[in-house]
């Protein structure tokens, strides 16, 4: 009897730590939509409203209706664009590194070495080739920005995953009448299948969240989702119902993104964590 | 017609010469083994037959065509690899078909050949599982599935049967066999295993450091190797090497080991010139027998201590000292029994295989 009062009283404090550690990173997301749903009277009253008293759309409509919103959607275009030119680059040079040793084994080290180089760096001498190359303020000028960043993580990460495949599975492929790229798409694809995905989701995350590149090389065009926002931070009042409707706008691709594809990244991450 | 005829072929990785000028020819229809120790490029010399290795000089032909420089996919040939080489995101119908679906056969034409081949091998209701659902031995028949469905010209072999236990290994071992009759193509196979060697070939290419040792029927090899390493790798328990000298005087030869017995040759052995050498006296386990009253013709006695009896049940094996060297003899299984001391045998000496220690050639 007693052990097994112990065991309950272990797992309630279990629970409750589990409880306590939501709660405290759980809250600042709550706090968020729930701001978003607020009047700009109902944000400020003291004490604190844990619930608004009516839920109410207008700050989403004053981003609708102002066209702000547009904002989410160049990040939508720049971040898949991106991600999808940096995937498939990146895993078709992580193939040739991973198989044909091109280069010999420092190319791979020197390609990862980029990503070390802080961007702060390299903004203005970029932002001077962008301007003459009339690359400032379109949605191509950030796309190639964020495919040339996030490369060298594609490849390093997709290489030491196709290293995880089985040579044999594309000498077998090979035999039974695949040319190199049928190999490529028959079997090295679906064999890393969930290291693209989570590899994908980190591209496209940093894409989404890059504010530095985006400030600077974008003027009115082609405006971010992070950059906007900081529209709404001015020196005398901050539109605090607007950033909360602009982040949530913000937050909810990159939500729907993990969550459907949770099953892959907890597999493709465990699996990077081995080698790579 | 599609036997398979390679000339001059060599193989060097930097610095490591691989395949050392290999020529050989295997018949159309017939199974042929390369069987030797690891490294000794038996796995080097079929990857290169396959075209996933790049020779560095020499000739391949398949069927009397040059495949030296073709892709893999056209060499028309079907391999089954060690590991079965099964991808595990499709199921068994669609490993069966992957080589099919690759050569854009049609649906129908696919779903015919796939099922006939489950059929062939017993894993019709396997078809819809996947990989990971599948016993050791019912991938490695997926494995073989995905070769024969393919009828290509060649079917290749790199050890297939090495990551079975030993019980499922003979099974599959004489499915093999079985397959080979009823299909009738021509096939290589390699192994590092003797026993798989002697009972799957038609022919066997025993290769050494890159060089093919000795070529022939099993029971040729077996029988009359040509080299005390060809000697020592096939049968099983090893053939017993004792040292000792050959002596010829006068138109009889004998040898006469290190612990001075004297071991007579029969007359049609006998070396003519007289005189006497080093010699390596190689006498396989079933070839030492318990010596009766009168000794058989060709037969020499020796005796010695039974250090180790150990009964297999259909045979029991003995080991003794002869010569300075542990030596086994292969007896029936009451020949002997377990208390004894001492034994006389009596060696088959016609069948008796005499190597030169220096060289170590069979003379």
């Amino acid at each position: 009897m007693k052990s097994r009062s112990r065991r309950q009283l272990r797992l309630t404090l279990r629970y409750l730590a589990i409880a306590l550690v939501l709660i405290v990173f759980l809250f600042p997301v709550y706090w968020l939509f729930m701001i978003s749903f607020k009047t700009p009277d109902e944000i400020f009253s003291s004490p604190p409203k844990w619930w608004p008293g009516q839920i109410q759309f207008g700050n989403y409509a004053v981003l609708f209706k102002d066209g702000d919103v547009i904002a989410i959607w160049n990040s939508i275009t720049v971040s898949f664009a991106s991600t999808a030119i940096a995937m498939t680059l990146g895993t078709l040079c992580a193939y040739a590194l991973a198989r044909f040793k091109t280069g010999g084994e420092n190319l791979a080290m020197w390609i990862i070495s980029q990503r070390m180089m802080p961007p702060i760096a390299i903004v203005f001498p970029l932002f001077l080739i962008y301007v003459w190359a009339g690359l400032v303020d379109t949605h191509a000028g950030l796309i190639l920005l964020y495919t040339a960043f996030n490369l060298p993580y594609v490849i390093w990460m997709m290489r030491g995953y196709i290293e995880d495949i089985p040579l044999e599975l594309e000498e077998s492929a090979l035999v039974d009448g695949c040319s190199r790229w049928q190999v490529f798409w028959r079997v090295v694809v679906p064999m890393a299948r969930s290291g693209l995905m989570a590899t994908a989701v980190f591209t496209f995350i940093f894409a989404w969240n890059d504010f530095l590149f985006a400030l600077v090389m974008t003027r009115t065009e082609v405006i971010t989702f992070p950059v906007q926002l900081t529209h709404y931070m001015g020196g005398q009042s901050n539109f605090w119902g607007k950033i909360a409707a602009m982040s949530v706008l913000g937050s909810l691709p990159v939500m729907l993104t993990v969550a459907f594809m949770q099953r892959y990244l907890v597999r493709g991450i465990s699996l990077g964590a081995v080698k790579g | 017609m599609a036997g398979l005829t390679i000339t001059g072929l060599h193989k060097r990785y930097g610095g490591f010469h691989a395949l050392k000028g290999i020529d050989l020819t295997i018949q159309d229809g017939s199974f042929a083994v390369f069987v030797g120790p690891s490294g000794c490029g038996k796995s080097t010399l079929l990857r290169s037959i396959a075209g996933l290795e790049d020779v560095d000089e020499g000739k391949i032909a398949i069927g009397g065509e040059d495949v030296t420089d073709l892709r893999p996919r056209d060499r028309d040939i079907a391999m089954v690899f060690q590991n079965y080489a099964l991808y595990p995101y499709l199921t068994v119908f669609e490993n069966i078909a992957f080589g099919l679906r690759s050569r854009k056969f049609p649906e129908t034409e696919i779903r015919r050949r796939v099922g006939e081949a489950a059929e062939i091998l017993g894993i019709t209701a396997l078809l819809d599982r996947l990989p990971r659902h599948l016993s050791g031995g019912q991938r490695q028949r997926v494995a073989i599935g995905r070769a024969i469905v393919r009828q290509a010209k060649l079917f290749l072999f790199d050890e297939p049967l090495s990551n079975l236990d030993a019980k499922l290994r003979d099974e599959m071992r004489g499915e093999i066999k079985r397959l080979h009759k009823e299909i009738g193509k021509t096939m290589v196979y390699v192994t590092h295993d003797q026993v798989e060697a002697m009972t799957l070939a038609d022919r066997i290419m025993l290769l050494r450091d890159g060089r093919i040792e000795q070529e022939g029927a099993p029971l040729d090899l077996f029988e009359r190797p040509s080299t005390g390493f060809v000697a020592s790798f096939l049968g099983s328990p090893t053939i017993n090497l004792i040292p000792g000298r050959l002596v010829t005087r006068s138109g009889r030869s004998a040898v006469v080991l290190d612990t001075g017995e004297s071991l007579d040759l029969p007359a049609q052995r006998a070396k003519l010139d007289d005189g006497e050498r080093p010699i390596l006296l190689g006498i396989r386990p079933q070839y030492l027998t318990r010596a009766a009253g009168t000794l058989a013709a060709g037969h020499a006695r020796i005796e010695a201590n039974a250090d180790l009896i150990q009964p297999t049940g259909t045979r029991t094996f003995v080991t003794s000292h002869i010569g300075g060297v542990a030596v086994t003899a292969e007896l029936a299984a009451h020949d002997v029994d377990n208390s004894e001391g001492r034994i006389a045998y009596a060696l088959d000496m016609a069948r008796a295989i005499l190597i030169d220690p220096s060289t170590d050639k069979v003379i």
